[in-house]
């Protein structure tokens, strides 16, 4: 840290600005000055694997997170294709990637409201239990079920902390979408829709409904990335690890908890 | 006499000949399992290999693909199931596995080996709008939409189809 002050202190030189010019062209592949023919972040080349320069994560601002709204939810399923809870016909076993809780002090009264999904933990329970490696770890931090390998023990939902994963109970007659693949008798939670982000849209479903409902409660982004909106948000508020005494590393922090 | 007879015998051989011909055409013999109906694919002019090693070898090729898929979330078109889906789903099922004659059903069938894929996998290709990258920001409100003014919608609704 000081060395970086010490040169951000003393007046740049020429050389200097073409030292910073030469590594901002070579971070990007500018075309010209102002246009860049990839982004840094998020815009990984298709046949290029997911890597661990990136881990994914979400924010949550509890504190701006809208009471009895369910756009998240909606939008989630929306997307990955599973029946929300309220239409299907067997409410306690229906898969739910991503859920609204809505708590209560009971001293102040006071209400919280958040989504509750998969943590994306870096050292995750589910990983460590998985009989068949089926429950991994990709190398951008997004935690998945490998349903080639999965056989549906349910292990991995008893290792979990937040009650974030689920199994398909009953056969689902090809309503799977295309890009996303579910089945039964295999667990599944959220993926931080991964088709997305190979894709290259840097955003999930939730985030872009929680965006377009004009509450900004969610916040997806590189927790590796120092420029990254997340990691600037993450140093400016005061944030928590749902059950931090696990010591889990979580990818999703809460704000207004 | 004897020419009358060869003549007999010529034309009852050529009735039964065609006779059996007709009756081959019309019935399968018992014990003969009807060949498979291979539909050539709707797009495309040449799958990305050869026929003769994709009907051989695609198993391993769709297999390599998925964990460089699933692991390394390598989405490349080629020998991803989903292209493969997007070239061959029959016309009028719309599919590649619903109908018994559609493309992938159809070989395994009759080759009697069960497909696992299409527990999990979309049969079809997609078509939703939702799924597009140009409306993903508003792909929930078609459904949040159809919460509101449909008070119950079942799977098989949401799947237009009841098999």
């Amino acid at each position: 840290m000081s060395e970086d002050k010490s040169i951000e202190n003393t007046p740049s030189s020429p050389e200097r600005r073409r030292f910073v010019g030469l590594a901002a062209s070579a971070a990007g592949l500018s075309l010209a000055p102002g246009i860049m023919l990839m982004e840094v972040a998020h815009g990984r080349p298709e046949e290029q694997a997911a890597s661990s320069a990136v881990r994914w994560g979400m924010l949550v601002d509890a504190t701006k997170c809208g009471t009895g709204c369910n756009d998240c939810v909606s939008a989630c399923s929306t997307e990955n294709g599973w029946t929300p809870v309220a239409e299907s016909q067997h409410k306690n076993q229906a898969p739910q990637w991503i859920r609204k809780l809505e708590l209560q002090d009971p001293l102040t009264q006071f209400e919280t409201n958040l989504p509750m999904m998969c943590q994306h933990c870096a050292d995750a329970p589910c990983v460590d239990v998985c009989p068949t490696g089926a429950s991994f770890k990709r190398a951008d931090g997004i935690v998945l079920v490998n349903r080639h390998t999965c056989i549906g023990c349910r292990y991995c939902m008893m290792a979990c902390p937040y009650k974030a994963r689920s199994l398909v109970h009953e056969p689902l007659n090809d309503t799977q979408k295309a890009d996303v693949p579910r089945g039964m008798g295999c667990v599944e939670s959220c993926t931080l829709c991964v088709q997305k982000i190979d894709r290259g849209d840097g955003t999930t479903a939730c985030v872009e409904a929680c965006t377009a409902s004009g509450h900004n409660a969610l916040l997806f982004g590189d927790m590796n990335d120092p420029e990254s909106e997340i990691s600037k948000r993450l140093r400016e508020l005061p944030t928590k690890q749902v059950r931090a005494d696990l010591n889990l590393n979580l990818g999703v922090r809460y704000h207004g908890i | 006499m004897k020419r009358l007879l060869a003549l007999g015998a010529v034309v009852l051989t050529t009735a039964a000949l065609a006779w059996a011909g007709a009756e081959s055409t019309s019935a399968p013999k018992t014990g003969v399992a009807a060949k498979p109906v291979i539909t050539k694919a709707v797009k495309g002019e040449q799958c990305v290999e050869d026929t003769e090693y994709m009907r051989r070898n695609h198993m391993d090729v769709l297999d390599h693909h998925r964990d460089k898929t699933v692991i390394e979330g390598v989405r490349t078109k080629k020998h991803s199931l989903k292209e493969c889906i997007n070239c061959h789903a029959s016309e009028t099922t719309g599919s590649v596995a619903k109908g018994k004659d559609d493309f992938c059903v159809s070989c395994h069938s009759y080759a009697a080996v069960k497909i696992d894929c299409f527990e999990c996998h979309s049969t079809k290709p997609q078509a939703s709008m939702a799924m597009h990258p140009m409306n993903a920001e508003s792909a929930h409100y078609a459904h949040k939409m159809a919460t509101q003014t449909n008070d119950k919608v079942s799977a098989e609704d949401m799947a237009g189809i009841a098999q």
